[in-house]
């Protein structure tokens, strides 16, 4: 099956600014593909050049297996796109705005009310987009991305700015997209929405791409470090750590150990060694690595610098 | 179809605009309540009034309150498109299989409904309270109304389309626009001005909207007018192919 998104070394500058270069990935029919790295390191820039928004100034993008600047009115048939930051019309009614976007599409559609009710905005139905919450916003936004029953959505920063517990509603929310069968393209600067959402990432950072899997993957491959931290009186006990294999380091403060090593096998081994030796411990847990590590790694500084 | 969609945006803008605090009682009640009141204030100083006088009452004050309601129409169409760039809302909309003539066609028919609400009003109301007597041919006046707001309005496309906020919007808009009815032609002929502000006067494209509003009110035959349609037509056709050029979406 041919990718739903083929992206070959996309080249787009503003003046002097060079915002994404040498970018090229591909995204597969079905699949949650998110854009991760930090503001102002090319996504949303990337995003629009897929989505017929901007046009590259050199490179090659397929999507849907047509060119989004030759063939943009045909491909929004096709796609739904969420903006970052974008606005209505401040007195526009909820029901008017999904309303307003069926009627702007050639082929079959879904029902506009069916679609509020299972985002949770029925309720809201009637209230103009000016008094909604920031959570009632982008559930709004997402309803008009699904609106044409899209085969391809693009989900811009999506929770930015919501609460917790938004944020979780709506990650519900996006991979019931993705189990009708459609394919969901987004960024985001969280790594914990990355880690939790998408089959695979793409690292990017001053406009290039740094390495595309998935999380775990990545993490495996750039932080194949593991730490267990426990607490135990026994006074044999770092001696024996220090012979698990793959342990590169064992520190003692008090009666608290911190053992440091690679593999996946860490933990278990560390386990092993305890009920071997029938070490007491009164606390126990692991330090893994996560998206965050991998970016630190990669990039030498935090996603949140 | 070219304009999917074109009749429900429509029907949506207008809701909202009257939505808008003032939306409907500012557009549309506001300007008839001055008209009618300056008349009135005008018509009673001077009973039986100087020619110049009742000609002003008569013809220049209906054709300048025309004008003025087509200004303030242009005025905020400004408004609104750089309200809509600047928030996003254009954006949003682009990124749909709606073209982008489908929304300044929206946003141009909300604006002459509203125009036409006023006018039909302000003559109702005139016929009733106006000091002079009211006979308007309105199938030809309505026409010549249609003509001339078209041409302004292109001019507020290219305005809209170079502003780069729309707290600038407003104020250049006026700056532009309202300099404009001085020299038009209202309160004084053109051919009475001096004769630098006469070239600028001719350069002036509601000049020709005034001469031909005036004309028309007064019951003067369309061929007497055909240099004014011909000067519109060129303004609008000429803005209008500008404004696609430089517009900017966000």
């Amino acid at each position: 099956m041919p990718p739903v998104i083929q992206v070959s070394a996309v080249r787009k500058t503003y003046g002097a600014t060079v915002a994404v270069d040498e970018v090229s990935f591909a995204v597969n029919e079905g699949e949650i593909f998110g854009l991760i790295g930090p503001n102002g390191a090319g996504k949303t820039t990337t995003m629009e050049c897929i989505e017929g928004l901007r046009t590259p100034d050199r490179g090659a993008i397929s999507v849907l297996g047509l060119n989004p600047f030759s063939d943009v009115y045909k491909l929004q048939e096709r796609i739904g796109i969420q903006l970052q930051e974008a606005q209505l019309q401040k007195r526009i009614k909820v029901w008017e705005a999904v309303d307003l976007w069926a009627s702007l599409y050639r082929k079959k559609r879904i029902d506009g009310e069916r679609l509020l009710e299972q985002l949770g905005l029925i309720d809201k139905r009637n209230a103009w987009f000016m008094n909604l919450s920031g959570g009632q916003k982008q559930r709004l936004f997402i309803a008009l991305a699904l609106i044409n029953d899209p085969e391809l959505v693009f989900l811009d920063e999506l929770t930015t700015g919501l609460d917790p517990q938004a944020r979780r509603a709506i990650w519900d929310l996006v991979r019931g997209i993705r189990s009708r069968g459609k394919t969901v393209f987004l960024t985001t600067h969280l790594m914990e929405e990355a880690e939790r959402l998408c089959d695979r990432v793409a690292i990017i950072e001053h406009g290039r791409i740094i390495d595309i899997d998935t999380p775990q993957s990545l993490v495996n491959r750039h932080c194949p470090e593991r730490t267990v931290v426990l607490a135990t009186d026994d006074g044999s006990a770092a001696e024996r750590f220090r012979t698990i294999p793959r342990v590169d380091a064992v520190t003692c403060s008090d009666s608290q150990f911190t053992i440091r090593g690679r593999g996946d096998d860490l933990v278990t081994e560390v386990i092993q060694c305890l009920s071997e030796n029938r070490i007491r411990v009164t606390d126990f847990r692991t330090i893994l690595p996560n998206l965050e590590d991998v970016f630190l790694k990669l990039t030498g500084h935090s996603i949140r610098d | 179809m070219m304009l999917r969609g074109l009749w429900k945006l429509t029907w949506i803008e207008l809701k909202i605009f009257l939505r808008e605090p003032l939306g409907a009682f500012g557009t549309i009640a506001i300007p008839v309540l001055v008209f009618v009141v300056t008349g009135r204030i005008v018509g009673h100083r001077e009973p039986s009034a100087s020619l110049a006088a009742s000609n002003f009452i008569s013809v220049g004050l209906p054709v300048l309150a025309s004008v003025l309601i087509t200004i303030s129409a242009v005025l905020s169409l400004v408004t609104i498109i750089s309200i809509y760039r600047e928030g996003g809302i254009l954006k949003r909309l682009r990124a749909t299989p709606l073209r982008p003539q489908t929304i300044l066609t929206a946003h141009v028919v909300v604006k002459l409904l509203l125009t036409a609400a006023t006018l039909v009003l302000m003559v109702l109301v005139g016929k009733r309270y106006y000091p002079v007597g009211i006979h308007v041919p309105l199938f030809g006046f309505t026409l010549a109304l249609l003509i001339s707001t078209c041409s302004i309005l292109s001019m507020g496309f290219l305005i809209a389309s170079i502003v780069p906020t729309a707290r600038f919007a407003q104020p250049i808009g006026a700056v532009i626009l309202y300099p404009m009815i001085g020299i038009s032609g209202l309160f004084a002929p053109v051919a009475a001005l001096p004769p630098a502000l006469q070239v600028v006067a001719r350069v002036v494209p509601l000049t020709y909207a005034v001469s031909l509003l005036e004309g028309i009110w007064k019951g003067d035959a369309w061929s007497a007018h055909l240099g004014d349609v011909g000067a519109l037509a060129l303004v609008f056709i000429a803005c209008t192919a500008l404004s696609a050029k430089v517009f900017r979406w966000q």
